[in-house]
């Protein structure tokens, strides 16, 4: 067997493991590791500019690949620095493995340069940690830690290595190990076949069913089986922000999102539903608004992997505790060759939720004429039709991340990536940078704000660096206008401290990285700037577009209300 | 209601504390906790006194399970179970008082097991019922010192938590 020091194992185990990219910054107690990336060219490493850029860039390639995010840090201000990554990550469980650089094991405890307790700091925002004690116990602990990070409900996993670990002159057997067995550890394979069977008989018999889907059903790879059921079904799907792209949004059974900014046809049924069939979402505020009123005659079936996420804040009719592709096709196979119990009661239930669809057809945002300010929604009209609803879209968070969820039409999975839990302002320019690293020829879209870009636009750097061709699509409104639009319903628009005074200029902020960038204010301007910024894949290319201040994001569901308690523009309301 | 759980936990460094922490991070409240090896010296038994509806023992059990550290747990109120704590209490035992004291001790099953000029050590095991209803007898005299151990518990009968 061959022997190596605690740093080269770690290089090595990353390959051994399939590891393409890891994102990191270098600092004292990782300077072993990062001289053992130095001396092999298997896993390559890419320098962020902010620790937390690296942890939501390796987000980002988590999103879109399915495949965990690795991230290097350093000990104290490096591994701080990732805390709010890692809390992005956790929230929506996404995959992801930390190291930390630490003190030498001497020193811990003694407040020593560059100490802090990252284990102690991150303990409620990953799925679980590991502290290294032991150069011999690398290979494992990796294993260990993308096993966990990747199966289950996927999540963050930190890996604690004080410097003495990864001394060059300590050397030991290394071996990957091929498998892990943890005996407190064994996420489900399938959910049970009496509760699914049970499932399947209310589905069977329902008279206005809904779908009601989520990020399960994406990091679960079960998108494909969803939609051949759903079809099979014929009935209406809605799927929650995360949940995007896991049905195609184009098809007539799609209602779109439900939730505080959700559609008025998705919101409307999932009130008056009497069956919601829910896989892979955990119905949290953002969703349900009023418990106490929510789908008030609903049965509800809970699929999830996570025990815990099934009846937390809504009680389940049917708890099925299992993967949603497996879950899934054992419900196929359930329903094939069996009729509905009431066809026409579901043709009913499509004319009402057609009802409503007609409603709103039209009414939802009024376009500015020529000369006007563009508004927000229309840009992001414009950027799915020029990427024809194929590009993979990262956002920020904000106005402009629910314009881009409610008006980019996806048809894949994979593809909408956004902070939907945790709402991190700063996610979408490094998440865009993780996932064009890995998809070169495929289009990658950022639409931003101007508050949350300045989050994180040292990340221009980075892509300089790496020649990363990223679409910036800037929502540029001057102001915090999510926090804006609140300030207008709730505090007669008294606008504390969400204008932004001085921003600025991003044509000469991006020209200063040798960066091309537009800035648009018309319709008439637009249209040819968004064939310039899309004429080369390989360009980062930054559209500065001047939106409407005024505008709001609606629907937006009035507080402590139902579902379908919604106000729909400045001036109605349901 | 009132739920007794215990937990076999890796005993990994750091387990703890993702127990007592998850206890605080999802509002949970945690009335007695005590923890030790087992025979086994990779793992430890955690026993935990909770107070809460069914909807939220339900969710501790559930986020408790999830701790990759957990390797089993069990919420002992669910069956019959014996449960005990053990108190060591420091009274003022002076004059006539120390033969009161004496009684007193004798009838809840105490034992005196440490003594000076001026007080008693006094120790006693039982259910949290007993210990408090001691605790209230010795009250009049003067308590100056109290430890508990909190709930240990195990079940009746042939039920077994292990591995
Ligand atoms: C890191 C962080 N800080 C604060 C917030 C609260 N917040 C939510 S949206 C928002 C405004 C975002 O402004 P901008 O990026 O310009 O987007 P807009 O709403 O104007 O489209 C703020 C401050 C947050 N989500 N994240
Ligand atoms: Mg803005």
């Amino acid at each position: 067997m061959e022997l190596l020091s605690g740093a080269d194992m770690i290089a090595r185990a990353l390959h051994d493991e399939g590891v393409e990219y890891i994102y990191g910054y270098p600092g004292g107690a990782a300077l072993h590791i990062y001289d053992a990336l130095f001396r092999q060219d298997k896993v390559q490493h890419i320098l962020v500019r902010h620790e937390q850029a690296a942890t939501h860039a390796a987000d980002g390639y988590a999103r879109a690949s399915g495949k965990p995010g690795v991230v290097l840090v350093t000990s104290g201000p490096g591994a701080t620095n990732a805390v709010t990554g890692i809390a992005t990550a956790y929230m929506d469980s996404i995959p992801m493995v930390v190291l930390c650089g630490q003190v030498a094991s001497h020193l811990i405890g003694e407040d020593a340069f560059q100490e802090t307790d990252i284990v102690g700091v991150t303990r409620p925002i990953v799925k679980h940690s590991f502290s290294i004690r032991h150069p011999s116990e690398i290979p494992g602990v990796i294993k260990k830690a993308f096993y966990l990070a990747g199966s289950g409900r996927p999540g963050p996993v930190v890996i604690d290595i004080p410097k003495d670990m990864t001394a060059p002159t300590e050397r030991y057997e290394y071996s990957y190990p091929k498998k892990v067995r943890m005996r407190s550890y064994s996420p489900v394979t399938r959910g049970h076949s009496g509760q699914i069977k049970k499932a399947v008989e209310l589905m069977l018999k329902a008279r206005r069913p809904l779908f009601f889907t989520g990020g399960g059903v994406v990091s679960g790879r079960a998108c494909e089986a969803l939609t051949d059921l759903v079809r099979r079904l014929g009935f209406p799907i809605t799927t929650s922000l995360m949940g995007i792209g896991a049905y195609p949004q184009g098809d007539r059974q799609c209602l779109g999102w439900p939730g505080m900014h959700g559609s008025y046809e998705s919101n409307n049924a999932m009130h008056h539903t009497d069956l919601i069939i829910c896989i892979g979402a955990r119905f949290d505020d953002r969703v349900t608004n009023n418990t106490s009123k929510f789908c008030p005659t609903a049965k509800i079936i809970h699929v999830d992997i996570d025990p815990s996420s099934v009846s937390k804040t809504v009680r389940a009719d049917v708890p099925i505790v299992g993967p949603a592709d497996a879950v899934i096709n054992e419900m196929i196979s359930l329903v094939q060759g069996r009729e509905l119990a009431n066809p026409e009661a579901l043709a009913a239930w499509w004319t009402q939720i057609d009802g409503w669809r007609a409603e709103r057809e039209g009414k939802l945002y009024e376009p500015a004429a020529p000369g006007e300010p563009l508004k927000p929604q229309q840009v992001v009209e414009a950027v799915h039709r020029v990427t024809r609803g194929e590009a993979f879209v990262a956002t920020d968070v904000g106005q402009h991340q629910m314009f881009a969820a409610q008006y980019y039409k996806f048809e894949l999975p994979n593809r909408w990536i956004t902070s939907g839990g945790l709402g991190t302002m700063g996610f979408g320019f490094p998440a865009a940078m993780g996932i064009k690293m890995s998809y070169p020829d495929d289009e990658v879209v950022l639409f931003t704000g101007e508050g949350s870009f300045q989050m994180m636009m040292q990340e221009f750097s980075t892509c300089k660096q790496y020649g990363v061709g990223v679409k910036i699509i800037n929502l540029n409104n001057q102001s915090l206008g999510m926090v804006r639009q609140w300030q207008d319903l709730n505090y007669k628009s008294r606008h504390s401290h969400s204008y932004m005074q001085s921003l600025p200029d991003f044509v000469q902020l991006a020209g200063a990285y040798g960066f091309r960038a537009i800035k648009v204010h018309t319709v008439e301007e637009l249209e040819p700037a968004l064939e310039e910024v899309f004429r080369n894949k390989d360009e980062l290319v930054f559209l500065d577009v001047y939106v409407d201040p005024r505008e709001h994001v609606y629907p937006m569901q009035v507080p402590l209300g139902s579902m379908r308690d919604m106000l729909l523009t400045k001036t109605e309301r349901t | 209601m009132r739920h007794i759980i215990s937990i076999l936990l890796e005993n990994e460094p750091g387990a703890l504390s993702r127990i007592v922490g998850l206890f605080s991070q999802r509002n949970f409240n945690i009335e007695t906790l005590n923890v030790a090896p087992t025979e086994d010296a990779t793992l430890s038994r955690l026993t935990v006194t909770t107070v809460g509806e069914d909807k939220v023992i339900e969710q501790i059990t559930k986020h408790l399970n999830k701790l990759i550290d957990v390797v089993k747990l069990v919420d002992l109120t669910e069956g019959s179970h014996i449960e005990r704590e053990l108190m060591l209490v420091k009274v003022k035992a002076l004059g006539a008082q120390r033969d009161e004291i004496k009684r007193t001790a004798d009838i809840f099953r105490a034992q005196i097991v440490d003594i000076t000029p001026s007080l008693y050590t006094i120790q006693i095991t039982g259910d949290t019922g007993k210990l408090d209803a001691f605790l209230a007898a010795m009250q009049p005299v003067g308590v100056l010192e109290v430890a508990r151990t909190g709930v240990s518990g195990i079940a009746r009968g042939e039920k077994v938590l292990s591995l």
